[in-house]
């Protein structure tokens, strides 16, 4: 019996240190009237210096600039599906304003919150289900990432970019795509090889996954993953690399020649502003470059000043209308699937399952 | 790229990529051989990792980041010891407490040990390494020429196998531990102290652990990232299966395993039309069919798999 004991005892203290560990009170809060209770919910840890770490960026860029007129909380490594609806439920009952989810598979979960708090502002990151309460809201990466592709189309001797992707989803192909347009809308020889890891987060397999594509002979590397280790793969070999999600140049240096990145705050400033004076109303927000959304991290010294005018006549081009997926577009096999002078709407874009010219790679069914 | 040249740096990948799976396995085997199952394997490995990334970024001193994590390991294992063995608390339970308390651990200490102008975390900061020491003339040999490229921890693996295999199988010590794995009652009746026996394995079983999580920060994937063992604990606890609790066959484990992802992502890499989905479950399928064939053989020459007494608690005073 007396053993029973001492393992419950111990399991407790176990569990004690690590719940403790998971939730962090981060404001000081302490204005006389009410402060604004906002709260996240994290697929990662902000430790990630990625898709967490810019959401967390963008968090306290609204203390920044509200400071203690609001509060936030976050969780961290939420599990997406049922786990995630308590933890939601949790926020909205210990009387929190608004909850912002910042993953795709929380969606279901927030629908059904919202439906039990109709009080409550939900806000929901890369979904597309809404309800009165209940906002979408996310950013066209792709523009970024066409602008990348420029960078990269300048910057290859080999002609071969190497790509290591997590999971052929639309906005990853979409990712991949645009990428490639960029590369070959100024060098039509470059081809764009993608390997596959099907894992969103795996530091050992993310760099195997590089160096496989080193070993073809790309000598840049981009990606679609969530940690650094594709770029210090490529750095090793003294080749270059385009980073992604957070300025990856910060934490591996000057052959990371930029990033296309996110950049949450003036977002999450904008709406969380528009909830506190009233006006807030539910939303499907797909946020252009020009929105600030998304943009280019700051170049490396190693990109020339050429390239660098070229990218910003790109951009400009598409601040001006001229979007990245206007035709004429051709598919792997060269057969054209946008004609000159039309462009994908919205809804083709967000169920992209086909590459463009260019690419070396396959989309299993 | 020559087939040589391709096979060569494939062998070279896997090699450098089944260090640390090795360095665990090995570990683990001799761990399950007293009869300890221990589950803690990933927290373990995490914490080795987190811990001697940041000797080595304070201290500049790769050996002492190597001791911290062989000590970091050994004491989660003997807390596990103390729970199995003189508390005699359900092996399983305690293996994963083990495994969840190390990881959140090691996450905690990754936002807490960092430098204060990165906000005090770990993550992302860049320290020494243990890099590819390439053998002269050796190295340049064809094929074999992979063997002779790697770090430090590796080249350690080299003579750390046989040893492992020899001492369980051909002394009196190793002789002893296999006898508390499989029959507790008697080797005590034969004067082993079976405490004893248990605690030093378990323990050692989580240095050489500790062991693998440091491979991964100091050399395969120099620095911290926040699960950056990305499940190979797990993936450790199958290969010892698969190993059939033999050192020896555990390297062709790691190797395999290591071998096939290398193998699947150059595949892609040279644009074959197999469909990724697939290749990417080539080693869980083959480590299936590898228990399903091992399994067999072992039913048909009579061997026997697992320890006996693996995963039960000992006591005296117990028939």
């Amino acid at each position: 019996m007396k053993r029973y004991v001492w393992m419950t005892l111990s399991l407790v203290l176990i569990a004690a240190m690590l719940l403790s560990g998971c939730a962090k009170k981060t404001t000081t809060g302490g204005t006389p009237e009410d402060p604004y209770k906002v709260a996240f919910i994290y697929i990662g840890p902000p430790g990630d210096l990625g898709w967490t770490y810019e959401h967390d960026r963008g968090r306290k860029a609204l203390e920044a600039e509200f400071g203690d007129r609001i509060e936030t909380k976050y969780i961290e490594n939420v599990p997406e599906g049922p786990d995630a609806a308590r933890v939601i439920r949790e926020f909205a009952q210990q009387g929190y304003d608004m909850v912002f989810a910042t993953s795709f598979g929380y969606m279901d979960p927030m629908v059904e919150v919202a439906q039990e708090f109709p009080d409550v502002k939900f806000e929901h990151c890369s979904g597309y289900k809404t309800a009165d309460n209940l906002a979408t809201y996310f950013g066209r990466m792709y523009q970024a990432r066409y602008l990348a592709g420029i960078v990269a189309g300048r910057m290859t001797k080999n002609n071969i970019i190497g790509y290591v992707a997590a999971f052929a989803i639309p906005e990853v192909v979409r990712g991949i795509d645009a990428f490639t347009l960029g590369v070959r809308s100024v060098n039509p020889e470059a081809q764009v090889y993608v390997v596959w890891t099907n894992t969103w987060f795996d530091p050992v397999i993310e760099r195997e996954a590089a160096v496989a594509l080193l070993d073809e002979g790309a000598d840049i590397i981009t990606q679609h993953q969530d940690t650094t280790e594709p770029q210090k793969a490529a750095q090793e070999r003294g080749m270059l690399s385009i980073g992604y999600d957070s300025d990856m140049r910060a934490f591996v240096g000057d052959t990371v020649l930029t990033s296309p990145m996110w950049n949450w705050g003036p977002y999450y400033i904008q709406t969380v502003g528009a909830a506190m004076d009233g006006t807030w109303a539910t939303h499907q927000y797909w946020g252009p470059m020009e929105d600030g959304v998304t943009g280019l991290a700051e170049y490396s010294p190693k990109v020339p000043q050429e390239v660098r005018d070229e990218v910003e006549a790109a951009r400009q081009k598409i601040y001006d209308g001229n979007d990245v997926f206007c035709g004429p577009i051709k598919d792997q096999d060269g057969q054209e699937r946008v004609a000159a002078g039309q462009c994908m709407t919205d809804a083709d874009m967000l169920a992209l399952d086909w590459f463009v010219e260019g690419v070396v790679g396959t989309i299993s069914e | 790229m020559s087939v040589f040249a391709l096979i060569s740096s494939i062998l070279t990948i896997t090699l450098r990529a089944g260090t640390s799976l090795i360095y665990a396995t090995v570990g683990e085997i001799y761990t399950e051989r007293s009869g300890i199952l221990n589950l803690g394997l990933e927290g373990m490995m995490l914490m080795g990792a987190v811990t001697a990334f940041a000797t080595a970024f304070y201290t500049g001193s790769l050996w002492l980041a190597l001791l911290v994590a062989v000590i970091v390991g050994g004491l989660l294992a003997a807390l596990h010891a103390f729970l199995c063995v003189t508390m005699r608390a359900n092996q399983v339970v305690s293996g994963l407490s083990i495994t969840l308390f190390g990881s959140g651990l090691a996450s905690f200490l990754g936002q807490r040990l960092g430098p204060a102008s990165n906000n005090y975390f770990l993550v992302g900061m860049v320290g020494p390494k243990f890099t590819p020491i390439p053998i002269p003339f050796l190295n340049s040999l064809p094929l074999i020429g992979a063997f002779f490229n790697q770090d430090i921890l590796t080249y350690i693996v080299y003579l750390l196998m046989p040893l492992a295999w020899f001492y369980l199988y051909k002394t009196r010590a190793g002789l002893s531990l296999r006898a508390v794995g499989e029959s507790p009652q008697t080797a005590d009746a034969m004067g082993i102290d079976v405490v004893r026996t248990r605690y030093l394995y378990t323990i050692l079983g989580g240095m050489l652990t500790g062991l693998g999580g440091a491979h991964l920060s100091l050399a395969y994937t120099p620095g911290w990232t926040e699960n950056l063992t990305g499940g190979r604990g797990w993936i450790v606890i199958a290969l010892v299966i698969f190993a059939m609790w033999n050192p020896g066959r555990a390297v062709l484990g790691a190797v395999l395993f290591g071998g096939i992802n290398a193998v699947q992502f150059r595949l892609q890499a040279a644009g074959t039309a197999i469909p990724a989905a697939f290749l990417n479950m080539l080693p869980y399928l083959t480590t299936i069919l590898v228990l399903v064939v091992m399994t067999w053989w072992e039913a048909l020459s009579k061997r026997i798999g697992a320890p006996a007494a693996l995963g039960k608690a000992y006591m005296r005073e117990e028939k």
